[in-house]
C-alpha cells in the first residue's frame, strides 16, 4: 500500500511533503517517545503520534520513514511544516485517535 | 586520508538536534558503508546530539571517518553525570518536564547508544562536563 491510497481511503489531510505520497508503506510504528522511535522505528514504516514539533521531522527523516500522522486532528507547529517540506516526508493529519488510526493502519497492512 | 567534521551544540536548542548525524549520515551513504551500520551510528548520534540540547549549556560533537570505522567524540560543558552506571540504565532520566513533554527525556538515550555501538567510553566531571566517545565499525 501506498502512502497515496492510505491519504484517500481514509481523508487523511495532507499538510506537507505531498509529492512524497508515492512512498510504499512498509509497516507502521505507533510512539509518543522520541527516543523509542529513534531506537526501534524502521525504514518506509508510518509512524503515528501526538507529537507535533519539528524535531518528529528530523527523527522521520533520520529514520526514512514513509510519513507521519498526527492524530486528534492536531496541527504541526510551523517549523514542523518547513522540516517536512526540506526533508520531502508526508506530513498527515486525522481527526481519529491513535487507537483508530493504528487500527486502521494494521488492518489494511495486514489484508494487503 | 581521514575525514574530519565537527558540529557544534547550543543547550537548549532542539531545533539543530539532528544536524550532526544527518550529516554524518550523508558522508557514510556517500562512502558506501552498510545501510545497517549508517543506521546504528545515526541512532547513536542523533541520541548523543539530544543528550547535549537537553542537559548541556554547549557541546560539539566530532565525527573521524578512518579506513575502517567512524568514531564520535561528543564533547560537552554541563552538569556532567554523577553516576554513569546509573544514567545507563534504561528509563533513568533527569530530564525536566519540558524536555519530557516533547517526547524526549525517557531515560533511553545512553542505552540506545550503547547499543548501537562497538565500543562506548563515557567520561564526566560534574559540574564541568560530559566526554563521549564512540565507534562504529564498516564491517
Amino acid at each position: 500500500m501506498k502512502v497515496s491510497d492510505l491519504v484517500e481511503k481514509y481523508g487523511l489531510k495532507v499538510f506537507a511533503g505531498q509529492e512524497s505520497l508515492g512512498k510504499e508503506i512498509s509497516g507502521g510504528y505507533v510512539s509518543d517517545l522520541l527516543s523509542d522511535v529513534m531506537g526501534h522505528a524502521k525504514e518506509n514504516e508510518v509512524w503515528i503520534t501526538l507529537q507535533t514539533h519539528q524535531n518528529v521531522m528530523a527523527i522521520a527523516s533520520l529514520k526514512d520513514l514513509a510519513a507521519v500522522i498526527l492524530v486528534k486532528g492536531l496541527e504541526p507547529d510551523d517549523d514542523t511544516l518547513a522540516r517536512s517540506r526540506e526533508e520531502g516526508i508526508p506530513l498527515l493529519g486525522t481527526n481519529r485517535g491513535t487507537f483508530e488510526m493504528a487500527g486502521v493502519l494494521f488492518n489494511e497492512l495486514k489484508s494487503s | 586520508m581521514a575525514l574530519e567534521l565537527v558540529f557544534q551544540i547550543e543547550g537548549g536548542d532542539f531545533s539543530n538536534a539532528g544536524k550532526a548525524s544527518s550529516q554524518i549520515k550523508k558522508v557514510l551513504k556517500q562512502l558506501n558503508i552498510d545501510t545497517r551500520i549508517i543506521k546504528r551510528v545515526v541512532v547513536a548520534v542523533y541520541e548523543a546530539e539530544v543528550n547535549v540540547a537537553a542537559h548541556a549549556h554547549r557541546g560539539q560533537v566530532k565525527a573521524l571517518f578512518g579506513e575502517t570505522e567512524v568514531e564520535v567524540v561528543v564533547t560537552d560543558q554541563g552538569p556532567g553525570i554523577e553516576n554513569i552506571e546509573q544514567a545507563m540504565q534504561p528509563g533513568y532520566s533527569t530530564a525536566s518536564k519540558e524536555v519530557r513533554e516533547m517526547g524526549f527525556g525517557a531515560g533511553m538515550g545512553l542505552s540506545n547508544i550503547a547499543k548501537n555501538t562497538d565500543n562506548l567510553h563515557i567520561e564526566s566531571e560534574v559540574g564541568k562536563g560530559t566526554i563521549l566517545t564512540f565507534r562504529c565499525n564498516y564491517s
